[in-house]
């Protein structure tokens, strides 16, 4: 013991994991400055890094609830579903359909309900403290019917060519994505539409400028619940132990007697019912969706499960949480814009130096 | 027996079960035998039976199409199914027939060499798009102008698939950020090559001379390649396709970024245009035919000969109010050819494309024959035992994909940067995948195919739904176009399906996305190897089908270039790894 032996672990260090030091160097530089920042008069006020870390939180927490189905779909069935963005669309659609038909049926027409048309937001009044019943409707049709869309399109599209490689099953994904986003496109129409009346969710002001909504406090809830739930699930049940053992090794797990054709529809059970939730979420939130929401969600989605390690759920929930922060505290540094580039390009950062992610290794555990 | 001489039977063969099971009407067939006994005898019987046959149908057509259904005393969906059912009935009954020699003659051709195999697709794409035309009643000028936008379309897919064939068909690099390079090539030669003084609708340019930035945004597109090469290719295939989608779109917003719209560096001014976009340097085919880029410009060389030699091409072949021998009165007739200056000077940048197109294909035949593009065959197939036999895959790899990325930036200065103008918008993912559907279309790992999916992707689906839906609404009324799905399904319940149908026309751009995406699953599930891409080829550096023995004449080359069916023919000499496992 002494100071030799720690100068030689540190030397070992230095020459054997450069990338660890290299990114403490940048955070630490990068928290110095924050504080500098901060310490400015008329600099960053410590509402508006609340504010950023929270709204970081939230995007991030949205992402990773996509990014688990699509983590537990590659990790199962080993390929990168494309089409899970619009898993994420359509049962956003599908759920806000039936939250508006509950919360104006009466009021207005039937067809103009379910094909979320033009209406006032604010005399239909949707949201989560004003019709919690509708809301909570529309995030189980949301689920339920990303469950039965995943489930169908695995039965029409994916099953026959279970045998075939990742790259063929990833470009059949990518005709599957075109497909069901310009049906949306079809049936609902390409415009952006307003969903929540914005009026009537309380906000909780914490000072200095921060304040809480109501939606995002409704998502993090939820998100968490969902996310504790699939942890119990893959750790204490059998299936979670089936699904363990066939993303470790298919042929493995098919030998030792596990019906890998019912693990695999539960994987798309799951995957399917935490997009289409996590669609409905991000919709509620934003207070807005259009067709394409889920597609332009996607690139940050896999952002978020690469980062952590594709095959690999805390792994995508960590990664959700990391490109949510890089996105918003970016905006301490550099304009708006770039706010996605700064996430890309974390993304590339740490697939250049650690290519099989951060959670590498630890698959759907 | 080689197994390509199988294979055409089995082609032939299977083509012609479907097609005689498709076509088993019942009382029909004795007609078909006899069509075929009289077609079999050859020479002018035949030509005669189906030139008769032809203008029967014609005729039939005339008939039942001329119908007017307004007369009628009942209205509705059911007498419009019904009409319609009858009329594609009398078009296939008279189709049917002559179709079968045709598709006969077809097969042999298709076998014959590659350059049979494109004359063929594309010889359809222009049946298909003179038929539109036809039925539209379009005039010369505007059949030569839907032709021109088909071709250019075909030609600039062309070149890029060849470019994609590279990476993903020779390398097995899976790259999903195409359009990305295509904007650093496309966006480098726009500003080396703006001229400084560009006027207030868009930020200055360099001035450089357009040789001189073309090659700078080829070069430029390379060497971003190269950025996302170096240490992406450890990635595993798909870590390495979501990077580059990501890099593709880390640049599109970085250009669509106001922070670069216009900077200086060194005292020059210039930037990216932002959102708004960017100008570029007009485009050289015009100086072939104007005296300058403006709208103002005068015809000159080629444009003063060619611009009055078409204008005035109208032959009167009957003169209106003249009559035969001076008793019975003819129609007046005019064979129309006029062509407008625009559609002329299109077809010359066409025709510069399709020599771009032919120099990229010389090109990715000439570089998968060599040395290097074996190398980059076999590290496809498995990079493992290519790094056994000591080569550095590492660096194979990244020059290909430097190449391709070069070649990329090339096919998307001659795409966009003819067209004066651009902007970040133009290159979003989704083209991407486009440039992808029209390489598994044609085939990974051929050339030809390349070529071939280009064609069928610009042609077929692309440019034909948007003429498919000219053309049906040219002849039916629907009515008014429902505005929304609601508006469009509600009708169901009186029976009425036209409303429907006329919104799915409306729709018909988003139609065709799920269209692309359709064929894509269907694609995967049966022929992920696509039309032509057999990704089987000769290992031997000599051509095999000269020595004696070998019992067919087809061009070695071609065989070689392509992989096609026809180059297995070799017996302990040939790899038939299939490519498909990565």
């Amino acid at each position: 013991m002494g100071i030799s032996e720690t100068y030689a672990r540190g030397r070992e260090l230095v020459v054997s994991r450069p990338f660890v030091l290299v990114v403490a160097l940048v955070v630490g530089l990068l928290f110095v400055d924050i504080v500098r920042q901060l310490a400015t008069p008329g600099g960053l006020n410590a509402g508006q890094l609340a504010s950023f870390l929270w709204d970081g939180l939230v995007t991030g927490l949205a992402i990773g609830l996509a990014g688990v189905g699509l983590s537990m779909t590659y990790s199962i069935l080993n390929f990168a579903n494309f089409g899970h963005g619009d898993y994420v669309t359509s049962g956003a659609f599908a759920g806000w359909a039936v939250t508006w038909l509950i919360a104006g049926a009466g009021q207005f027409d039937v067809a103009t309900l379910l094909f979320i048309g033009s209406l006032s937001t604010s005399q239909l009044g949707v949201s989560m403290f004003g019709t919690p019943l509708a809301v909570v409707a529309g995030l189980v049709v949301a689920a339920v019917a990303a469950v039965a869309l995943s489930l169908v399109i695995d039965r029409l599209v994916y099953r026959p060519m279970r045998d075939e490689g990742g790259i063929t099953l990833l470009i059949a994904s990518i005709g599957v994505a075109l497909a069901l986003r310009y049906t949306i496109y079809i049936v609902w129409g390409q415009r952006t539409r307003g969903l929540t009346d914005a009026q009537s969710v309380p906000e909780v002001a914490l000072g200095g400028g921060f304040e809480l909504g109501g939606h995002e406090i409704t998502l993090v809830v939820i998100a968490a619940a969902l996310m504790l739930g699939v942890h119990l699930l893959l750790q204490t049940t059998k299936l979670g132990k089936a699904m363990r053992a066939m993303a470790d090794n298919e042929d493995l797990a098919r030998v030792t007697g596990i019906p890998t054709e019912r693990v695999v529809r539960y994987t798309w059970t799951i995957g399917g019912g935490l997009a289409g939730a996590g669609g409905f979420l991000i919709a509620l939130e934003r207070g807005a969706m259009n067709f394409q929401f889920g597609w332009i969600l996607l690139l940050l989605i896999f952002a978020a499960v690469i980062l952590g390690g594709i095959g690999s759920i805390y792994g995508a929930m960590f990664g959700g949480v990391t490109i949510g922060l890089t996105q918003s505290l970016s905006l301490v540094w550099i304009p708006g814009e770039f706010s996605t580039v700064a996430a890309f390009g974390v993304m590339i950062f740490v697939l250049l130096f650690k290519p099989e992610g951060i959670f590498s290794g630890v698959t759907t555990a | 027996m080689s197994s390509a001489v199988d294979a055409a039977a089995e082609e032939a063969g299977g083509r012609g079960r479907t097609d005689g099971d498709g076509r088993d009407v019942p009382g029909w067939t004795p007609y078909r035998e006899w069509f075929r006994a009289r077609w079999a005898e050859g020479g002018a019987v035949a030509w005669a039976t189906a030139l008769a046959h032809l203008l029967v149908g014609g005729a039939l057509f005339a008939l039942v199409a001329g119908f007017d259904l307004g007369t009628l005393p009942i209205g509705g969906s059911l007498v419009w199914a019904v009409y319609l059912a009858v009329v594609v009935a009398v078009l296939y009954v008279a189709a049917a027939p002559p179709a079968e020699p045709y598709v006969a003659w077809l097969d042999d051709r298709w076998m014959e060499s590659d350059a049979d195999k494109l004359l063929i697709i594309l010889g359809h794409v222009v049946v298909v798009f003179f038929a539109f035309a036809v039925a539209l009643g379009l005039p010369f000028n505007g059949l030569a102008g839907a032709l021109g936008s088909v071709l250019f379309f075909t030609a600039v897919y062309s070149m890029m698939v060849l470019a994609l064939n590279l990476h993903w068909g020779y390398a097995g690099v899976f790259n999903i950020g195409v359009a990305g390079f295509m904007a650093v090539g496309v966006y480098t030669m726009a500003i080396l090559s703006t001229p400084a003084d560009a006027g207030a609708a868009s930020v200055p340019g360099l001035g450089l001379p357009l040789p001189i930035g073309i090659l700078g945004g080829m070069i430029a597109a390379a060497l971003v390649g190269l950025v996302a090469a170096l240490p992406a290719l450890r990635l595993r295939a798909d870590y390495f396709a979501i990077v580059t989608v990501a890099l593709s779109e880390i640049i599109r917003l970085t250009l669509n970024s106001r922070a670069l719209q216009e900077f200086s560096v060194a005292g020059v001014t210039t930037g990216t245009g932002g959102a708004t976009g960017i100008s570029m340097p007009g485009n050289p085919v015009r100086l072939l035919f104007y005296d300058g880029f403006g709208a103002g410009a005068e015809p000159a060389l080629l444009g003063s000969v060619l611009f009055p030699l078409f204008d005035g091409l109208r032959v009167e072949l009957i003169p209106p109010n003249s009559a035969w021998l001076g008793v019975v009165p003819l129609p007046a007739f005019t064979l129309d050819l006029a062509v407008q200056p625009t559609v002329i000077s299109n077809w010359a940048y066409v025709a510069v494309l399709a020599a771009f197109v032919g120099l990229f294909y010389v090109l990715m035949v000439r570089t998968g024959n060599s040395p290097f593009g074996r190398v980059l065959k076999a590290i496809r197939e498995d990079e493992a035992v290519a790094e056994a036999l000591g080569k550095d895959t590492r660096r194979f790899k990244i020059v290909a994909f430097m190449f391709g990325c070069g070649l990329m930036g090339l096919g998307g200065i001659l795409w966009q940067g003819s067209q004066g103008f651009t902007n970040p918008g133009a290159f979003r993912p989704i083209l991407t995948f486009y440039i992808w559907v029209a390489l598994i279309i044609g085939g990974a790992g051929s050339n030809t195919g390349s070529v071939l999916g280009g064609a069928l992707f610009a042609g077929l689906i692309w440019e034909g739904p948007v003429y498919l839906r000219r053309v049906v609404t040219n002849y039916v009324d629907f009515g008014a176009t429902p505005s929304t799905f609601p508006g469009a399904v509600a009708p169901f319940a009186e029976g009425e399906v036209l409303p429907f149908l006329a919104f799915l026309l409306g729709n018909v751009s988003a139609l065709r996305f799920i269209l692309v995406g359709v064929i894509l699953v269907m694609l995967m599930q049966t022929r992920p190897e696509g039309l032509l891409g057999h990704r089987k080829e000769e290992a031997a550096a000599v051509p095999l089908a000269g020595r004696p023995g070998g019992d067919r004449g087809a061009s070695p080359g071609a065989a070689v270039a392509d992989g096609g069916a026809d180059a297995d023919a070799g017996d302990n000499t040939t790899t038939t790894t299939d490519g498909d496992t990565r």
